[in-house]
């Protein structure tokens, strides 16, 4: 290239290139979304719903469909005055109670006795590398006590579950990330999942969730995303019974046509990493009825 | 015992604790058992008017006599049904001397759903929790001072609430 | 076994509010199983409130009351400490009791 500029700052020059190639090749957060910023997101996030909903207050966003329809709240509020629920949750206050057959029993478990905990779950277990689920944590302390392990979807974990949401109720959501990159990756594959849309309809979570509550899917009102777990587990007239976390993953993913996950798969951990974690501050609320 | 209309052997009043169960014999269509259990005297379990299908006649079987609207009775129900399931339904009035009251969901498939004898010195206000197959006119009965109250309303019903 | 029935009684005055929630199937008899068989009709078909000796109140119920039903009503005469018993019945025989305590 034919140039009038003297060789020293023709040497200065490329060297300021040569410099700049480097600090574009060397690994960098190239774009904001690459970044895990929980803080950030968390924030976004509920100032997303409060937007939208400026009539209601935060916590009443863990009443899910209820709070965006007057016609429903009318039916939920004749419904919590005796709530469907409450066989269930009296059977796990019991459950809770009875000692396993080696003499230990739940409370040997967790912290404070397994009583008024439920809303640091999930947590980050630096130990496994991977998050823990209050579901999750159930079942291997039955394990860990030669006790077979309950099914996630059904009866015996909604009873346990939610008598232990019960003695939480009011706590608000008080999930950690610790600093540790393991940590911000699983919360970053549980926000990728909720995002991504997957199925033969072609749906992400946030499609209803995000983009859509308050409005009708078919014939039932959505939910919105904020809060939506401050509730579980729940009576749902729909199933005439109780259902965990895992159960409304499940369900979910085959009602949109996408392949369901085993319950307690990674991505179901993680997804209720990120949804847990989004909602922190809103009480927890469970256990709930929904329709 | 006395045979049935159906060619039933059934037996009328049952003692509440110890009772005998009678056999079903399976009827095809009829989705009751026919082994009633009873309580005392007076409280009567209206089979025949659970065994209709139309309002009418299931108003004619527990009350023999037809109802007339009235706005002293006030019905409360959704307008859609959350699900069909599980519907609350309240009704309260201001009519005096109540004796029963009734609730019927027109479109189910037997349109009595439930019945309540009102004694005195128990207040005509009732709430509870109704099935309903479809989206369909609710009706409240009042029994007052020996005649008959009506109250209606459509309730909208997107997800049956008999397993759709 | 804790019984079937959960029951809240109240009195405010002269008047006691009584909310019942009982535990019960109430199948209809027009559900299918997961198999496609009929599941057969099974629901209570009568609750009596007794209170002193006398109904208070009683419930004639068709299988189009919902699962786990509930009932609310009020009467007069009631007041705190008093017994209110709560007996039903269903359509197979089986039956169950409690008796609660006036709030």
């Amino acid at each position: 290239m034919r140039s009038a500029i003297p060789p020293a700052s023709a040497a200065l020059a490329l060297a300021a290139l040569a410099l700049a190639a480097l600090a574009f090749a060397a690994p960098r957060p190239a774009v904001a979304a690459d970044t895990p910023d929980p803080v950030a997101d968390a924030a976004a996030f509920q100032k997303y719903f409060t937007n939208k909903f400026p009539k209601l207050k935060l916590e009443d966003f863990v009443n899910g469909p209820y709070s965006l329809n007057e016609d429903m709240h009318r039916q939920w509020v004749e419904k919590e005055e005796f709530p469907p629920y409450d066989f269930s949750l009296d059977l796990g206050k019991e459950m809770f109670a009875k000692p396993f057959k080696n003499g230990k029993s739940y409370a040997d478990c967790f912290p404070n006795q397994g009583i008024g905990i439920r809303q640091n779950y999930p947590y980050f277990d630096a130990k496994e590398g991977k998050v823990v689920t209050l579901e999750l944590a159930l079942n291997r302390c039955r394990e860990a006590n030669g006790e077979p392990p309950f099914s996630y979807v059904k009866d015996e974990m909604a009873a346990l579950t939610a008598y232990m949401a019960f003695t939480s109720r009011g706590k608000p959501f008080d999930i950690k990330i610790p600093n540790d990159p393991r940590a911000l990756a699983a919360y970053q594959n549980g926000k990728r999942y909720f995002y991504t849309r997957r199925g033969q309809l072609n749906f992400s979570c946030a499609s209803c969730h995000v983009q859509s509550p308050g409005q009708r899917i078919r014939a039932e009102i959505l939910a919105p995303a904020l809060g939506i777990l401050n509730a579980m587990p729940i009576y749902r007239s729909e199933w005439g019974g109780m259902g965990t976390i895992s159960r409304r993953f499940i369900s979910c993913n085959s009602q949109t046509r996408a392949v369901p996950l085993d319950p307690q798969a990674d991505e179901y951990r993680d997804l209720e990493y990120y949804l847990s974690y989004v909602s922190n501050g809103l009480p927890i609320s469970g256990p709930g009825a929904r329709p | 015992m006395t045979i049935t209309d159906d060619g039933f052997i059934a037996t009328r009043r049952l003692i509440l604790q110890g009772a005998l169960t009678v056999a079903l014999v399976g009827l095809g269509e009829i989705p009751f058992s026919l082994a009633p259990a009873l309580a005392a005297a007076n409280d009567k379990y209206p089979e025949d008017a659970f065994k209709q299908k139309a309002e009418a006649d299931a108003i004619k079987s527990l009350y023999g006599r037809t109802a007339e609207p009235s706005d002293k009775v006030k019905l409360d129900a959704p307008e859609i049904a959350e699900n069909g399931a599980v519907v609350p339904i309240s009704v309260s009035t201001t009519l005096a001397d109540v004796t029963s009251i009734s609730f019927l969901v027109a479109d189910n498939p037997n349109a009595l759903a439930a019945s309540y004898q009102i004694p005195p010195g128990t207040m005509p206000s009732i709430a509870n929790r109704l099935k309903m197959a479809k989206t369909s006119n609710v009706t409240a009965i009042v029994e007052a001072g020996g005649k008959l109250y009506s109250a209606t309303k459509e309730v909208k019903v997107t997800v049956g609430g008999c397993g759709g | 076994m804790a019984s079937t029935i959960r029951v809240r009684a109240t009195s405010t005055g002269d008047i006691t509010e009584v909310q019942a929630l009982i535990q019960h199937p109430m199948d209809s008899g027009f559900v299918k199983d997961a198999k496609g068989a009929i599941i057969p009709p099974h629901f209570i078909q009568q609750v009596t409130f007794e209170h002193d000796g006398k109904n208070v109140f009683v419930a004639d119920w068709g299988t189009a009351v919902s699962k786990d039903p509930y009932v609310k009503f009020s009467f007069k005469g009631g007041k705190k400490d008093d017994e209110l018993k709560i007996s039903w019945v269903d359509n197979k025989g089986a039956s169950d009791t409690t008796t609660a305590k006036i709030q």
